[in-house]
């Protein structure tokens, strides 16, 4: 023991001081969701929309419809456009209160829905409470990585409990299957009021790739009200942290209109 | 269908079948249903032979019903259950004929139901019926404490004593096999990255060869290069998380904490590299989607990262109160491992010297040097050592690859000509995974049948589980290191 705690000791700390200061996020590199530039778009062509897997991207009339609700960023599109309409980007941060955000909108002015009310109690002191409704463990593999010593998630006052009896925040990840739906619904009738709901990763967004077939629904849609949105195959750490901290109203949403607005 | 050799074989020479492929020292792989027209349906059994490089796959033209063979290869009974709920089949004299993939009731197809009109019910469970009332049943799950995947576990108990322990899995069966139909196999590494994700290179590796070897093609030597290279940074993360998580059920804090730490720089080395934590958007059939510029930073951070997960280790076999945890639990017999179908570190650990990159090559294995550690305990702590011994040699197989890689094309055309056929695999960091992959008239995937690791675990676990103790019970499951979602598919 003595051991383990010497050398505890003698490393230092591990952990990121992002979002505040000047440390690292850890996610160099990392492709999040294309960035859609419609002027490049050149009209009629749907190739973007035919490989598209999980028809995040439509072709209706000569126009695109962009959903990064549905987003799994799989890349196809941002290799099979041959304008540069669909590029690689690091915008990984999708974290919005309205799901109407997540859709590509023209126009200019940000319309990112005000954060609720009623928050302040919980800022330094959120409980949440993980349900997987069937994801592919993507999900699950980032949200154990915010209790190791790099993202460090107490540090910012937001714990995972045991029992939705204690927890505020329902986290859902997966599309939804059919054996886990009544447990999902136990698990929020469980939980005291106020309480809310945050759909982390495309699946439990949208459904993502299975999403409705034989044993899934489209993620939350239309089974529970969602107050957070995050998109994602799987959002990494800081992508959950940055929404956790929107839905405390302790970071401003960034996304709206279907892109990162700075 | 290349990869394997097809051979009929008819309902009555079934079972004498499956019988001399067991005395002559042969591996039942997995089995699995198709209708190539929609109404026949065909059971394919998978099996491997000794000393041989390919596969065997016997075809049986199946009426209602065939023969079980659950009493000669009980890995089969899971197989022939999951068959007997999604194609209608019937196994005669199978041991345990209730749904295992479905809830009883529930629609095998049918796309797009609304769940709050018609709620799904999550059913009955099959447990043994034990009539004794000093024995108390836990239900524990589906929504387990901490971020865990969902499943059910029940345990009969007196006191600290497990008499009995039954898993229910396939809460979150997706139907991820339905998801490959209809698609184009160039369009579909896709799915196949989803399956499970901390399995995303060894489910794409293991489409991307079935789809290969009905297309006929080769892959450029940088490309199966650099499909190794992927395969052994994916085991390097999940061996480290599995070690971190170890430390986690023996309560030995700071290692917890550094073992995570350590997987946490794997995955952030995974997203420098490819852009992705989970080496995701790398692999299509015929090569690579993009070619990969591991320049000299690669190397060196893979040796930095290594020494340290050496004195690591070196903290953990120092550490007694660790040790004391893993030493003799959850022994998993030979025998046992073998009969149920265990793989990968489990099946190492329990005595069984198996490990598909040796025995059956792919990608670039067959041009490097692949180590196989086999211990005989069977233990938590021989399936601790296994995966440590693969952590040392996923490292020198990086470097191996890092050091030969050349210039060169890194995908070639690979279409699968309709009605063609094929199977590829490779060994996962839990094992061995099977993707069998049948083209349709039309080009596009007709049936794609995944045989995961976990799915063949989850069948051995519980065994070890019987007549132990609650406290062990944590440390016993973090030692076999399955996922659900793998399992579920």
């Amino acid at each position: 023991m003595a051991l383990w705690t010497l050398f505890g000791l003698s490393s230092g700390k591990a952990t990121t001081t992002w979002p505040a200061g000047d440390d690292a996020d850890g996610q160099d590199g990392l492709l999040g969701m294309p960035r859609y530039n419609p002027q490049a778009c050149d009209e009629g062509c749907r190739i973007c929309a035919e490989v598209c897997p999980t028809h995040a991207i439509e072709a209706h009339d000569d126009k695109l419809s962009v959903d990064y609700g549905r987003c799994v960023i799989c890349q196809l599109c941002t290799e099979a456009c041959p304008t540069g309409a669909m590029t690689p980007s690091n915008d990984w941060a999708f974290g919005v209160r309205d799901r109407e955000d997540l859709v590509w909108a023209s126009g200019g002015a940000p319309t990112a829905a005000p954060g609720g009310t009623g928050k302040r109690a919980f800022f330094r002191s959120l409980h949440v409470r993980h349900v997987d409704a069937g994801s592919c463990n993507g999900c699950e593999s980032e949200l154990q990585a915010l209790n190791n010593p790099f993202y460090n998630l107490h540090r910012l006052g937001i714990f995972f409990t045991p029992s939705p009896r204690f927890a505020d925040l329902l986290l859902v990840t997966g599309p939804v299957t059919r054996p886990m739906f009544e447990p999902l619904l136990a698990a929020y009738q469980a939980m005291p009021e106020p309480r809310w709901v945050m759909a982390v990763g495309t699946c439990a967004v949208s459904g993502g790739i299975p999403g409705g077939n034989y044993a899934c629904a489209t993620g939350l849609e239309g089974i529970l009200p969602v107050d957070l949105y995050l998109p994602g195959c799987p959002p990494n750490p800081a992508a959950i942290i940055d929404a956790l901290l929107i839905f405390l109203d302790r970071a401003p949403q960034r996304v709206s209109g279907g892109r990162v607005r700075d | 269908m290349i990869g394997t050799r097809i051979r009929s074989v008819t309902a009555e020479t079934l079972a004498t079948e499956a019988r001399a492929l067991r005395d002559t020292g042969g591996r039942m792989q997995f089995a699995y249903a198709w209708s190539p027209n929609g109404d026949d349906i065909e059971v394919r059994y998978v099996a491997a032979l000794p000393e041989r490089k390919d596969f065997e796959t016997w075809l049986l033209r199946a009426g209602n019903e065939v023969p079980s063979l659950a009493h000669i290869w009980p890995l089969l009974g899971w197989y022939e259950r999951e068959m007997m709920d999604l194609s209608g089949i019937r196994f005669a004299g199978h041991p345990e004929p209730h749904p295992l993939v479905l809830r009883e009731g529930a629609p095998s197809r049918g796309n797009g139901q609304d769940f709050l009109k018609h709620p799904p019910v999550d059913g009955g469970h099959h447990l043994p019926i034990i009539d004794a009332k000093d024995i108390q049943r836990l239900p524990f799950g589906p929504i387990r404490a901490d971020v865990v995947e969902s499943a059910e576990f029940t345990f009969f108990y007196v006191g600290e004593h497990i008499l009995h322990y039954q898993p229910r899995l396939f809460f979150k069966h997706r139907g991820m096999e339905t998801c490959f139909n209809g698609r184009l196999p160039s369009d579909a590494v896709v799915v196949a990255e989803r399956v499970s994700g901390v399995g995303t290179v060894g489910h794409a590796l293991a489409f991307c060869e079935a789809v290969e070897r009905a297309a006929g093609c080769d892959v450029p030597v940088r490309a199966r290069a650099l499909r190794v290279l992927l395969a052994e940074l994916e085991r390097l993360y999940n061996h480290l998380h599995y070690l971190g998580h170890l430390c986690s059920t023996t309560t030995l804090k700071v290692g917890e904490a550094q073992g995570k730490l350590l997987e946490e720089r794997a995955k952030q080395l995974n997203a420098r590299l490819t852009g992705s934590r989970f080496l995701r958007s790398m692999l299509a059939p015929g090569g690579l989607r993009r070619d990969l510029a591991p320049d000299k930073w690669l190397g060196e951070a893979l040796e930095a990262l290594r020494k340290e997960v050496i004195a690591y280790v070196d903290r953990l076999e120092a550490s007694e109160s660790y040790l004391d945890r893993l030493i003799t639990t959850g022994p998993l017999p030979k025998r046992v491992a073998f009969d149920q179908g265990a793989t990968g570190p489990v099946e190492r650990a329990s005595g069984l010297d198996r490990d598909l990159r040796r025995d059956h090559p792919y990608a670039l294995y067959d041009e490097l040097p692949v180590t196989v550690t086999t211990l005989e305990e069977g233990d938590a702590y021989a399936r601790e050592r296994v995966r440590i011994a693969e952590i040392a040699a996923a490292f020198d197989l990086c470097q191996r690859v890092l050091f030969r890689l050349e210039p060169g094309p890194i995908r070639t055309d690979c279409v699968a000509p309709p009605l063609s056929e094929g199977l590829g695999w490779s060994e996962g960091p839990r094992g061995s995974l099977f993707y069998a992959v049948h083209i349709g008239g039309d080009g596009t995937l007709a049936r794609v049948k995944i045989k995961s690791p976990s799915f063949s675990n989850w069948r051995a676990f519980p065994l070890t589980v019987h007549d132990s103790n609650m406290m062990d019970y944590a440390i016993n499951e973090a030692s076999f290191g399955l996922t659900i979602a793998g399992c579920d598919r």
